[in-house]
């Protein structure tokens, strides 16, 4: 399962990657760059996010939500998303409709700034918060994703902070703010175009020579900050929260090698043996076995800069408290580690990553955005043609002896979220499982 | 509005370190390229089987879909979750396989099963590479035909459907939706109560209950089979056949109407949540069925109220206002008469205001008309987005689905984008102001009471009526 792949570059230093699949007339554009919440000044937590709001606030050819407008008008779909170390923006349109999302994706990297108003920052502020409030605040464990990046970062490290921001920061952030982080991270030279889909190669070249050719480099490259960390915890770490939830979760982190690399794709696959699906080891021991955990995964971050985190999240079952749920998955890893991995369990990861794979090559938006991903982490779009190589590379020795160094007890930290007093779930609930259960 | 940046003088500096390049013109459109829907092959088995199959032969990957005439509405009074349990349980033991038998064979040919069920159907999905197609189909058969319904995996299942409606309690959104349901409902309305049963249903229910549900309509009659993706219509008949060919059984017995809407006129709920960061809202009332002649203008007009970003709803309680991250409306369709509702999540302290924006936007629409640059919004986005909607073999299986669940025509999709381009604005209006209804609606906030009772009260709605989270999930008629 090949993808084409043709690759540019500009004088002014845009990466652009074109991948050519006429077989409907729908065409994908995608912009990654390479800046996220890891390059927020200190104080300035969530800015990142908040800037990537102000993209669709207008530019200098374009009113205020026009953007939407515009891409919607032409039948097209399109958002933006904001991750620790980049943000990515992106449209799907009907091909004849390709060159309105490059022009607008030019307007706005070329002349963001005279459409930048107080007025327009101070409401998506506003938005901002409730989106916090919305997708953290007022969600059951929804501070999760800002406290285990915490728990498994020093404090000095970029990613430690929140992505979302804090309600003081987010209320500190101002216009001058926003004119630097575009002329520091919102260059070319700091962005990968992908175009994937219908679409002909030598006008789409025409268009995004025309657009973006004009739009200058960065005066100075920026500072980027420094990610490196030891290859495992330095020591256990252990975080209880009393929460207004009914059931105990536990999310079980351990740091491996940076997505990418070498020896990441062993904990890739380790990940999937231990948690993908119901055929995997903690599905298998906890939820269907001894019941304990009414759900169990295990999953990787991504993270390629510093070190990846491969992480665990269970959550119990009824009348299981935290400390009894939190115990089981520290059995099931130590068996892992005891027993070893066998040949069988890597080659149904291996089954479900590749069916994965191929259907992750189906939407145009989705190829766009893992080829835009791939050139902004590792250079090379053509990894994606290799990567399920690299996989069937591994063997289960490899992923007994990546658990054996990488998810020993010394290199587990913990995120406990139990019921706060008065919010556990009611004896009642549970009727204890009236037949042995198998592992 | 304040000052642009560049009277800021701080912001100049930085603007001088990134000069602009003159914009090139705003480009016009090229030449659409045309779209055709996969075409779909229909054909019925002898047993009563329904096939529908639709080539897509760009990747070497299927999704094959498995309808049966089982949802939450076919639950028989009393034993409400029944169908979603039988569902999820399909997949935990079949044939002479176990559970963990079943999963591991499927997972390791890098194919996944999954079962569950909404109101109108039970829906097992298949998603497989081609080659592996014939062997996982035989499973999914069996699963479909002799589901095992292993004692231990009967209680385990139902210990987390309990513990589902647990965590119900502490999620604000879900929360918000069942509490609508509650309240547009009539109280004795299946659609009235969660679809996965409640706990008082869910702890009454025993192995026989379904087994005895599996056995009535778990039946080829019942049955459809979807397929989209890299197979022949031939192919794809002779696998069906060979595996369900022989299955026999009547048609299911006739479900009973789930949508008695609410005879309470107008209400206003608040679910207590003390301590909450944010206000639920919900809007609305009991909508049309499916089969209205109004479809296509309520499409429209939803969109245009709070369909798109670029909404009356989302333009006003986001962008003109900050209340929210996003407000939306939207129809949701069923076999039966389903809620229309308009939501947000908002600032507590903004509850009231929030809702007063909402209810003006509910009567504008339904008694003034959509300007021409709205409707051309809606209509040329529902138009140009069509076959971006099926860029997947799963979205194709889940389209074609749909037409059969709700009894729509075979012509469907070929005939959608020249319907939604046919929609005027009078069109709009008449269907608008013919199923918007101010006088049954009914407002619902999830959100903590010592901010956002007196500002309900303040509405002048409805009196205000408080309830428990658990009032929803716990099956008891006090709620």
């Amino acid at each position: 399962m090949r993808i084409p792949i043709e690759q540019h570059t500009l004088d002014n230093g845009l990466r652009v990657i074109l991948s050519e699949d006429r077989t409907t007339p729908v065409v994908a554009v995608n912009l990654w760059y390479h800046v996220g919440s890891a390059n927020e000044r200190e104080g300035r937590t969530g800015f990142a996010h908040l800037f990537e709001h102000m993209l669709f606030q207008g530019s200098a050819n374009v009113g205020a939500n026009e953007h939407f407008e515009l891409v919607q008008r032409a039948g097209g779909t399109l958002n933006g998303s904001t991750w620790l170390d980049r943000t990515n923006y992106y449209e799907t349109v009907p091909s004849h409709q390709l060159a309105l999302a490059l022009w607008l994706e030019a307007d706005r990297m070329a002349r963001l700034l005279p459409a930048m108003t107080q007025a327009k920052l101070d409401l998506q502020r506003d938005v901002v918060k409730n989106e916090r409030r919305w997708s953290v605040d007022n969600q059951p464990y929804g501070t999760w994703w800002e406290r285990l990046p915490a728990l498994c970062h020093p404090p000095s490290h970029p990613y430690h902070h929140s992505l979302i921001g804090s309600m003081a920061h987010l209320e500190a952030a101002s216009l001058d703010d926003v004119a630097d982080f575009f002329a520091t991270w919102y260059t070319p030279d700091n962005a990968v175009l992908t175009i994937a889909g219908d679409f002909d190669r030598d006008e789409a070249l025409r268009l995004v020579h025309e657009y973006f050719g004009p739009i200058p480099r960065s005066a100075r490259p920026p500072a980027r900050p420094d990610f490196s960390l030891p290859a495992l915890f330095e020591s256990p770490a252990r975080e209880v929260v009393a929460d207004d939830v009914p059931l105990a979760r536990a999310f079980v982190a351990m740091r491996i090698p940076p997505c990418g690399s070498a020896p990441w794709y062993a904990a890739s696959l380790a990940a999937a043996v231990l948690g993908l699906r119901k055929g995997s080891r903690l599905f298998t021991a906890l939820v269907r076995g001894a019941r304990v955990a009414t759900d169990a995964n295990a999953w990787t971050f991504d993270l390629t800069k510093g070190a990846d985190l491969l992480v665990v999240d269970a959550t119990a079952a009824p009348g299981v408290d935290g400390d009894a749920l939190e115990a089981a998955v520290h059995a099931e890893l130590d068996r892992a580690i005891d027993e070893g991995i066998t040949d069988a369990e890597v080659q149904r990861a291996l089954a479900l990553l590749e069916t994965d794979f191929v259907a992750s090559l189906q939407s145009a938006g989705d190829r766009a955005d893992t080829l835009s991903r791939v050139a902004t982490y590792f250079g090379d779009p053509e990894l994606v043609n290799t990567q399920m190589d690299r996989y069937r590379a591994v063997t289960a020795a490899d992923v007994t002896a990546c658990l054996r160094r990488h998810a020993v007890r010394g290199n587990r930290r913990v995120l406990l979220y139990v019921p706060r007093a008065g919010d556990a779930a009611p004896d009642d609930a549970h009727e204890p499982a009236t037949a042995g259960a198998a592992a | 509005m304040t000052g642009t940046l560049e009277q800021q003088g701080d912001a100049v500096s930085a603007l001088a370190t990134r000069p602009m390049p003159p914009a090139p013109p705003r480009p016009a459109p090229g030449t659409p390229r045309p779209y055709h829907f996969p075409a779909v092959h229909r054909t019925m088995l002898a047993n009563g089987v329904r096939l529908i199959v639709a080539p897509v032969t760009r990747l070497p990957l299927v999704t094959v879909l498995a309808l049966v005439d089982a949802g939450a509405t076919a639950d028989p009074a009393g034993e409400e979750g029944v169908a979603q349990l039988t569902a999820s349980l399909l997949t935990e033991g079949a044939g002479d396989l176990s559970g963990a038998a079943l999963a591991d064979r499927l997972e390791s040919m890098g194919s996944a099963l999954d079962a569950g069920a909404d109101w109108d159907a039970s829906v097992t999905r298949l998603t497989t590479l081609r080659g592996r197609l014939d062997e996982a189909l035989a499973l999914m058969a069996t699963v479909l035909r002799a589901p095992r319904f292993p004692d231990d995996e009967f209680a385990r299942l139902r210990d987390e459907r309990l513990a589902t409606l647990l965590q119900l309690r502490s999620e604000p959104r879900a929360l918000a939706s069942e509490a609508l349901d509650r309240m547009v409902f009539d109280p004795r309305a299946r659609y009235a109560r969660p679809d996965g049963g409640s706990m008082r249903s869910v702890r009454a229910l025993d192995r026989d209950a379904v087994v005895r549900f599996h056995a009535a309509r778990y039946t080829p009659p019942a049955t459809t089979i979807v397929i989209a993706g890299d197979v022949t219509p031939d192919g794809a008949v002779a696998l069906v056949e060979r595996h369900l060919g022989d299955w026999a059984g009547a048609p299911p017995p006739a479900l009973v109407a789930p949508d008695t809407p609410s005879s309470a006129g107008r209400t206003v709920t608040l679910v207590a949540r003390p301590g909450a960061a944010q206000a639920e809202l919900r809007v609305g009332h009991a909508g049309p069925v499916r089969t209205t002649p109004d479809y296509f203008a309520l499409l429209l007009g939803n969109a245009v109220l709070g369909g798109l970003f670029g909404s009356r709803l989302n333009l006003n309680l986001r962008e003109r206002h900050g209340y929210t991250y996003g407000a939306h409306s939207g129809f949701d369709w069923r076999r039966f008469r389903a809620p229309f509702s308009m939501d947000a999540a908002v600032q507590s302290e903004v509850t009231a205001a929030a809702a007063r924006e909402m209810l003006a936007e509910f009567e504008a629409i339904r008694t003034g008309d959509v300007r021409d640059d709205e409707l051309s919004l809606a209509r040329d986005y529902l138009d140009g987005v069509f076959p971006i909607r099926f860029e997947t073999t799963r979205a194709i299986a889940g389209a074609l689905a749909t037409l059969a669940t709700l009894g729509l025509p075979d012509d469907y999709h070929d005939s959608y984008r020249a319907n939604v381009r046919a929609v005027t604005a009078a069109d709009v209006r008449a269907a608008m102001a013919a199923h918007l209804d101010p006088a049954r609606l009914a407002i619902v906030a999830v959100g903590d009471p010592a901010l956002v009772h007196e500002q309900l009260a303040s509405l002048g709605h409805a009196e205000v009526r408080t309830i428990d989270p658990a009032a929803l999930t716990d099956g008891d008629d006090a709620a």
